[in-house]
């Protein structure tokens, strides 16, 4: 892959470094070893180059074949453990990188689960998704060959410049300042390109959200005969495209031919002074040869040099992007109370007991060290509960209420009015600002998370299925399901009579979140998954809405008697849906503004009976 | 398949003439220069002649200056047809994409033709651009290095007839190897991708049900074998270089034993041997170059595959029975039609759906989830075509109609509804380019549009988001439905597109539909029955079959569905 990043100068160089050293780990002695055998490699190559010349002077010339045969095995053994250097590094450098970069992803993927939800409301998924892509490879890329190159490079240019010194240190002030001149060019250049690369990029991210817009709206473009305006508008950013690569690449690869005719100049600049100092006896013509041939080599490792080196500071500063990330502060999770299996004794106490009979207990620790069962009923309890997603806009004020186990509670709102945010509260997908929220008569804070969300089931308004197949996507609820579960759950969220219907039932493969099924045949597997969880709290927002109204009333009925004497939260725009609910929420503003039975709402005349004779339109 | 995608270079072709030509001129110089130095050394130092070593030092900055004149100009002219052979192809894909039946699309997926159209591309116009160089130069320096060996001295050169081919192979069967490795790690990399991609988008599914830990080990393995992959297949590419350099140093090593023997039998000059080892090097150099080139085609060959296969994809829905006929009144029928997405699937459907549908009346389609009705009037504007038995507007079977035609005729507001970035004037004239201000206003009134435009900050120039964001699920019915009657459809088709307004606003959009599109046929997929009681004919769809046909009366009277439909939505109307 070309590696065409232009680069971001990382801001915390060190810190990154010696971060990114930390993934070596046990591997830092084998780093070091990398750079000796780099070394090895490059001193073989520079000696062999130096060699030739008492080769044929001394042995050669004389005619000394014992003596030669002596020089070229000594040589040969040279350039064998050069050789051998270069495989050696080469590959340990490739299994490094690739180790590194693994563990890299590794932590990154583990990270990305602990964050809270409101990371990822705050970043995009391509910029998340960039970090695992583009970020890691520049790493591995550098890593894998970038750091060998610049160690050699380095050692060349070195032992060039010595050599030069060494021959004339007079002639030698000319090369070094070409070797500077070429050094300001390729930093003043790689800036430039730099500049034009970000303008390609925007170009790009331009042309792919149009395509990707296009492609998901096809069906509306093929229904308005739209095709010849969408092409000339992709036409259009195509070209913008275009020309700004155009402009990015013809300026980044002037860079070596550029390079190499300074090296020209600075070979015709030295060539002339040196016949002078020739004639005025300040150097031999054998040096003077000699020179001139290193003269010719300072070039080509001077680009690569500079060339590595940019590729070393795009990988440092995507890595200096992953270790943002990194830190960035996962879910506090304070909670010490656990969720555990328990049973019921005759004198009605609790006891915890490891095969489930399907009860469950809060477990509290006390201060004594002992702990107290609790059981879990799904009493869930709103106090004066303050919440917004920025600290300026409050999206829910002074809420209170009271779900009583088994009770269906359900909210009607418009769009931001706070029905979702309400029950991200419940399973602290946010953190409340002030009030309180006790479920069972425990603060919700005091609570483990996973144990507090493994109590309860949430089927959420966009549902999302995962790759695998119809059997796997339901069994995610509870993992250790067997295939009647399975299939009961789907017949409980009627599920059952399509998926049957698929080409190979339970069995069909899931491709891309579901995209092969219809949107409501995707809540069906999303209602599935939840019922097979057999949790004591569920909650259902928006999870019939793209469901027919008498499909819906089955899955009512079938949640129903699976949630007999357990809590439910229902959200629901279309009314039908929740008219049988206990107790029914209005909400507006992040206000509770009705309350009460679909009766009783009714008889208020208020906003909810508004609703209900299709006065009012939801937004 | 490179042949292939290098066809799209041709309008480019006095482009790519002009950088191989700079190109090798540049490298011309490689050789020149040294020779011009010679000068200097052998003629202007001995005779100490300053004269001669200015001419010949400037001779060499002209040199100097021409090469950095065509150095630059390849540069220039390898971007030019880089970038030039990605736009094409992205233009190219492009159109192609747009011909796509959705059988054609579900065969890709969306996600994965985004990616073919850019990254792919990205990948093969980069190649193209860096690769440029060392493809031309390097052949053209090994041949010429090659022939100025021999030319100095053809027993020494024979060495080479055995180096070059050693590392050709080598190189050969690196390269060869490492092409099954390269595609394995994209295929790798993908799943990761997948994977990483289907948590960021579901993460509240898997910490809602406590998934991390089940994730993370779905991660790991994928990420494993991601790592011992790639390991293998940089592993084996990275053994191009030693392997490289053990030839080069085994070539000098011969040649100096060789060269030596020569020499003391006064067969060679000292001054022969240090330049053919410096053309050995040249060689090699050229060699390895060259097996660069091919690593990075190598690894842009899956681009390739995966640009190709898009170009390839048989359209499989064509205008190859298209007749020049226009649809004229709008009455539709649908004759013992079958239909099934894909051929292989077992089960239809749609079966069996024979209605006649007269010009101008209004039909109501009812059925639960999945009962097929969204597919059934695809089928109409032939978004898909049908399977068997025959589909005929206005007496003409769909197929015979061009596509465009048939589809400018046919008025449709999906269930889906997508709205564009853009203007919400922008959407609107998606229904009619030249739309006048009058006509935007007279749709908009009709569908209600207006109620709520004025409320918006810029009013029809808001700008909306991508799919519409801005707006609520009902607004955008509205303006979406508006979309369609732009058009003047002669057949207009709702799929269930009024279910986030309010009863009143729907009655009101279809008191005003049947106003301004008397004569056209009008078709409404609705789950309330209140949206569809008044029409002509109501059908009842059951998986995928005709259940019943009837008008509200006679429907209520003898269709237990029907009646159940209307009973369970009847409470609360009407209060």
């Amino acid at each position: 892959m070309a590696r065409y990043v232009g680069y971001k100068k990382p801001k915390n160089t060190k810190k990154t470094v010696l971060r990114l050293m930390h993934y070596l780990g046990s591997h830092k002695i084998l780093l070091f070893l990398v750079a000796v055998l780099t070394a090895i490699g490059s001193l073989a190559n520079i000696m062999g180059t130096y060699l030739l010349k008492p080769v044929v002077n001394n042995y050669i010339l004389p005619g000394d074949i014992p003596g030669l045969l002596k020089m070229v095995l000594l040589m040969g053994l040279m350039y064998l453990a050069g050789v051998l250097a270069t495989l050696g590094y080469n590959q340990l450098m490739v299994r490094m990188a690739q180790k590194v970069v693994s563990e890299i992803r590794h932590d990154l993927f583990v990270h990305t689960q602990s964050l809270p939800l409101s990371y990822f409301d705050a970043h995009t998924h391509g910029e998340l998704m960039s970090r695992f892509t583009s970020d890691a490879d520049t790493i591995s890329e550098a890593l894998n060959s970038s750091f060998t190159l610049l160690i050699q490079s380095g050692i060349i240019i070195t032992g060039t410049i010595v050599m030069l010194v060494v021959l004339n240190w007079r002639l030698s002030l000319i090369v070094l300042f070409f070797m500077a001149l070429m050094f300001l060019f390729i930093q003043f250049n790689s800036r430039r390109s730099h500049k034009y690369f970000t303008e390609q990029q925007n170009n790009l991210g331009s042309l792919s959200g149009f395509v990707e817009e296009m492609v998901t709206g096809q069906k509306v473009e093929k229904v308005f005969n739209h095709e010849a305006q969408d092409f000339d508008e992709f036409c259009r950013r195509n070209e913008a495209l275009r020309k700004a690569g155009t402009r990015a690449l013809s300026y980044s690869g002037m860079m070596i031919p550029t390079i190499v005719s300074l090296s020209y100049f600075n070979y015709a600049v030295s060539a002339c002074m040196g016949g002078l100092f020739a004639l005025a006896n300040l150097i031999d013509i054998g040096s003077l040869t000699s020179y001139l041939v290193y003269v010719r080599q300072t070039a080509m490792p001077m680009n690569q040099f500079t060339q590595q080196m940019n590729f070393l500071l795009a990988a440092l500063s995507g890595a200096e992007r992953i270790f943002e990330m990194l830190d960035a502060e996962p879910e506090t999770d304070e909670g010490t109370i656990t969720l555990c299996k328990a049973e019921e004794q005759p004198d009605g106490t609790l006891t915890q007991c490891e095969p489930s009979r399907g009860v469950y207990a809060w477990k509290c620790p006390e201060a004594d060290g002992g702990f107290r069962l609790v059981p879990l009923k799904g009493d869930v309890r709103f106090f004066d509960v303050v919440f917004g997603y920025t600290p300026e806009k409050k999206i829910l004020n002074h809420i209170n209420l009271y779900a009583k186990p088994g009770q269906k509670i359900a909210f009607v709102g418009s769009t931001g009015a706070g029905k979702t945010t309400i029950i991200n509260l419940i399973n602290r997908f946010y953190e409340i600002d002030s009030g309180t929220i006790t479920y069972d008569g425990l603060d919700v804070r005091d609570i483990r998370k996973k144990d507090l969300r493994f109590s309860l089931s949430m089927v959420i308004q966009d549902t999302h299925l995962f790759t695998g197949t119809i059997a796997d996507n339901i069994r995610y609820g509870r993992l250790d399901a067997s295939d009647e579960d399975v299939r009961r759950a789907a017949k409980l969220a009627s599920a059952d009579s399509f998926i049957r219907r698929l080409p190979k039932g339970y069995d069909t493969m899931l491709y891309s979140d579901g995209g092969n099924l219809s949107q409501g045949q995707r809540q069906l597997l999303a209602i599935a998954r939840a019922a097979i969880a057999d949790p004591p709290v569920l909650i259902l927002d928006e999870a019939t809405s793209s469901v027919d109204t008498a499909t819906e009333r089955m899955i009512e009925r079938g949640m129903d008697s699976l949630m007999e004497g357990r809590t439910v939260f229902v959200i629901a725009h279309r009314l039908s849906t929740v008219r049988n609910a206990k107790a029914i929420l209005v909400l507006e503003h992040g206000e509770i503004i009705e309350r009460g039975s679909h009766e009783e709402l009714l008889e208020m005349k208020g906003r909810y009976y508004k609703l209900y004779t299709g006065q009012f339109e939801l937004e | 398949m490179l042949k292939r995608l290098f066809s799209y270079l041709r309008p480019y072709r006095l482009q790519t003439v002009l950088a191989i030509v700079c190109i090798e001129l540049e490298a011309a110089f490689e050789l020149i220069i040294p020779m011009i130095m010679a000068g200097i050394i052998d003629v202007g130092v001995p005779t100490g002649n300053k004269a001669v070593i200015f001419q010949k030092g400037f001779q060499m900055v002209i040199c100097a200056i021409l090469a950095l004149i065509f150095g630059v100009g390849s540069a220039r002219f390898s971007a030019v047809i880089g970038q030039g052979l990605g736009a094409e192809l992205r233009k190219a894909e492009y159109r192609k994409l747009q011909s796509f039946s959705f059988s054609n699309i579900d065969h890709f997926r969306a996600s994965s033709l985004v990616t073919r159209l850019t990254s792919d591309v990205t990948a093969i116009q980069n190649s193209v651009s860096t690769g440029m160089r060392p493809a031309c130069r390097a052949p053209f320096m090994m041949l010429l290095s090659l022939g100025l060996s021999f030319v100095m001295n053809w027993k020494l050169a024979l060495v080479f007839c055995v180096a070059a081919p050693l590392l050709g192979v080598m190189l050969f069967l690196i390269v060869k190897n490492v092409r099954p490795l390269y595609g394995k790690m994209q295929g790798a990399v993908d799943l990761v991708n997948r994977i990483v991609q289907e948590n960021l988008t579901a993460i509240r599914v898997v910490k809602a049900y406590v998934r991390e830990d089940y994730e993370t080990a779905k991660f790991e393995e994928s990420n494993l074998s991601l790592r011992n992959t790639a390991q293998k297949a940089f592993g084996l590419a990275a053994l191009n270089m030693p392997s490289m350099q053990l030839v080069m140093y085994a070539t000098i090593l011969c040649l100096l034993w060789i060269g030596g023997g020569l020499i003391r039998a006064g067969g060679m000059q000292v001054g022969e041997l240090t330049g053919f080892l410096s053309y050995v090097l040249q060689v090699l150099n050229a060699l390895m170059m060259i097996s660069n080139v091919f690593m990075m085609l190598t690894r842009s060959l899956a681009s390739c595959r995966r640009i190709v296969e898009v170009l390839d994809e048989e359209v499989d829905m064509t205008d190859d029975e298209a007749k020049e006929i226009e649809v004229t009144s709008g009455a539709i029928e649908f004759d013992h039609v079958f239909f099934k997405y894909r051929q292989e699937a077992p089960e239809y459907v749609l079966s069996d759906i024979t209605v006649s549908i007269k010009a101008g009346e209004t039909v109501g389609i009812l059925g639960s989830t999945g009962s097929a009705k969204s597919t059934l009037v695809q089928l109409i504007p032939r978004l898909y075509d049908i399977t068997s038995g025959s589909l005929t507007i206005d007496g003409h079977p769909v197929r015979e109609y061009p596509m465009k035609h048939l589809r400018d005729a046919v008025g449709m507001v999906l269930q889906k509804n997508t709205l564009f970035s853009g203007t919400i004037l922008d959407n609107l004239r998606w229904g009619k380019e030249d739309a006048d201000e009058e006509e935007i206003r007279a749709v908009c009134s009709i569908a209600c549009v207006d109620e709520f435009i004025g409320r918006l900050p810029k009013g029809y120039d808001t700008e909306l988001g991508q799919g519409g964001a801005g707006l609520s699920g009902g607004q955008r019915q509205r303006l979406c439905i508006a979309r369609a009657l732009l058009k003047k459809p002669k057949i207009l088709i709702l799929d269930d597109s009024t279910s986030a307004v309010d009863t009143a606003t729907d009655a009101k959009i279809r008191e005003g539909l049947a106003a301004y599109l008397k004569d056209s046929t009008k078709l409404i997929i609705a789950q309330r029955v209140t949206s569809v009681m008044h029409a002509d004919k109501i059908l009842i769809l059951d998986h995928g079959r005709i259940q019943a046909i009837g008008t509200h009366e006679t429907l209520l009277k003898e269709n237990a569905m029907y009646q159940e439909l209307y009973h369970s939505q009847q409470e609360g109307v009407g209060l």
